[in-house]
């Protein structure tokens, strides 16, 4: 039985987890996360989690921490959000490269300077290529959602990466929404236990990890790490028709929304879903043949997947919550667009919006239909 | 490195699943200069054997009776610690090097 509750995407992510009860969460307060981790430690605080709680100095602490425990065998998540992210870079690479299966929601938010606490996805963007799994939410479901399977996504012995769920700073994480919880008992029986490969504190079996890694096996190691990527798409794939099981809400790669017959589809990740999606209904009804793809797994980059399933369309129009500052256009047009080569003959345009949280009205969205030429093109900016 | 474990074959992670493992990892090839041990200065207050961060200080019955020159960088702190100044670094190129000992890297060699 799902219960039925109105939750903000922070308080929703709170309640994953609760039910997943981690062993450890190590974290720092940073806008717009704060909210996620102070209801989460109201619930340490009531007993109702047996989770070790510790209030690191910084988010770099934060990350040290967790990949200290995550090594050790507990089960460990954090999160953060923009600058926090930022300070944790240096050990947000450890976690990957040591196959520590953390899991740490991002609340996307834009990175400084100038200074601003309001939604883009320069963070994440920012950390792509880390090694870690990336799961973008388009509303506080999906947020609630993406946290249960990220825990089994990351532990699944084919994969041992982490992985970062995410979801829009404000738009989603500070907004009541309706969104169905699963029962206790059964979020936890499709959780499970964590089973660690070589924990540090099997003191029967001494590990060494973190050794030092030369000309000799670290090239091999990132194949290793590569080679887990590739693997986790299969299972990504496996826990999101497990979960749509047990929830009636399966998870893929992507939501393709009308994209069948679409002429042009937009593509997107996070919370502007949820607008072009409507906006797209209202061109249908005016006999537009429009369509949006919204992406939920940005790594790894389902590539084939998505010229499969959009290939076929004359114009697509990727929106990029992210500034390349001259690259071949924001991180996710530059994949799309990559990931189209060869495969189909649709003009790609290139879109940047919505940065510092900039909102992505109606308008804006159905001027997104429209757009042509390369791009990358500043959608809702003033010269 | 052809002969070396593939990706398929290794543990992941960069673990190694092995304890005590360092001793077969080679350092003694680091070393730009050898630190030899002048016995007949020695007064065997095994400082250097304190302060070694390799381990690479051998004693026998309470003695410095050489070095393990497998894993000595040839950091000289052995030789800047000597109360007695009975150690000095020799360049490996100055008569030091592996003719005059035994091992990949001059191993059990007493110097």
């Amino acid at each position: 039985m799902n219960k039925i509750v109105a939750l903000t995407g922070n308080e929703a992510a709170a309640e994953a987890m609760r039910q997943v009860d981690p062993d450890v969460v190590p974290a720092y307060p940073i806008t717009p996360q704060t909210e996620l981790m102070h209801r989460f430690t109201e619930f340490v605080a009531d007993g109702l989690v047996k989770t070790e709680m510790i209030l690191v100095e910084s988010e770099h602490s934060a990350m040290s921490a967790a990949v200290g425990a995550c090594a050790a065998g507990a089960r460990v998540m954090t999160a953060t959000s923009a600058n926090g992210l930022a300070l944790m870079w240096e050990i947000v690479y450890v976690a990957a490269s040591l196959r520590l299966p953390v899991v740490m929601t991002v609340v996307n938010r834009a990175l400084s300077g100038p200074i601003n606490i309001h939604c883009d996805h320069s963070d994440t963007m920012g950390c792509r290529d880390s090694g870690w799994i990336q799961l973008y939410g388009e509303n506080p479901q999906e947020a609630y959602d993406n946290i249960l399977q990220a825990v089994r996504i990351a532990e699944h012995p084919d994969v041992l990466l982490p992985v970062m769920p995410t979801y829009d700073g404000f738009i989603i994480s500070h907004t009541i929404e309706r969104l169905e919880i699963v029962e206790d008992a059964e979020a936890r029986r499709f959780i499970g236990k964590r089973k660690p490969l070589h924990p540090l504190l099997d003191v029967a079996h001494p590990v060494t990890y973190g050794p030092l890694d030369l000309q000799d096996y670290y090239f091999e190691h990132k194949k290793q790490q590569a080679d887990a990527m590739v693997r986790a798409k299969e299972v990504v794939r496996a826990v999101g028709r497990e979960y749509g099981a047990l929830t009636g809400r399966e998870y893929g790669f992507f939501d393709a929304h009308r994209t069948g017959d679409a002429e042009t589809v937009a593509v997107c990740l996070g919370s502007a879903a949820g607008t072009m999606k409507a906006v797209a209904d209202t061109l249908r009804a005016e006999g537009r043949k429009v369509g949006v793809l919204k992406l939920r797994m940005f790594r790894p980059f389902p590539a084939d997947e998505i010229a499969a399933a959009i290939g076929r369309a004359k114009r697509i129009v990727v929106l990029d919550r992210a500034e390349g500052f001259n690259a071949v256009g924001g991180p996710l047009g530059a994949e799309v667009k990559a990931a189209l080569y060869g495969k189909s003959s649709a003009e790609v345009v290139n879109c940047i919006y919505g940065l510092g949280g900039r909102d992505l009205s109606p308008d804006l969205a159905r001027a997104a239909f429209e757009l042509t030429g390369a791009g990358p093109v500043h959608l809702g900016v003033r010269e | 490195m052809a002969d070396e474990k593939g990706s398929r074959e290794l543990p992941p992670g960069g673990l190694i699943l092995e304890a005590g493992n360092a001793v077969k990892y080679l350092t003694g090839g680091w070393r730009t200069y050898r630190p030899r041990v002048d016995k007949g200065k020695c007064i065997d207050c095994l400082q250097c054997w304190l302060l070694c961060p390799d381990c690479c200080i051998d004693v026998e019955e309470g003695t410095m009776a050489g070095y393990d020159y497998d894993h000595c960088k040839g950091c000289g702190i052995c030789a800047h610690i000597c109360p007695v100044k009975a150690i000095e670094m020799v360049l490996e190129t100055e008569g030091a090097g592996p003719a005059d000992a035994k091992g990949r890297f001059g191993s059990k060699k007493k110097a």
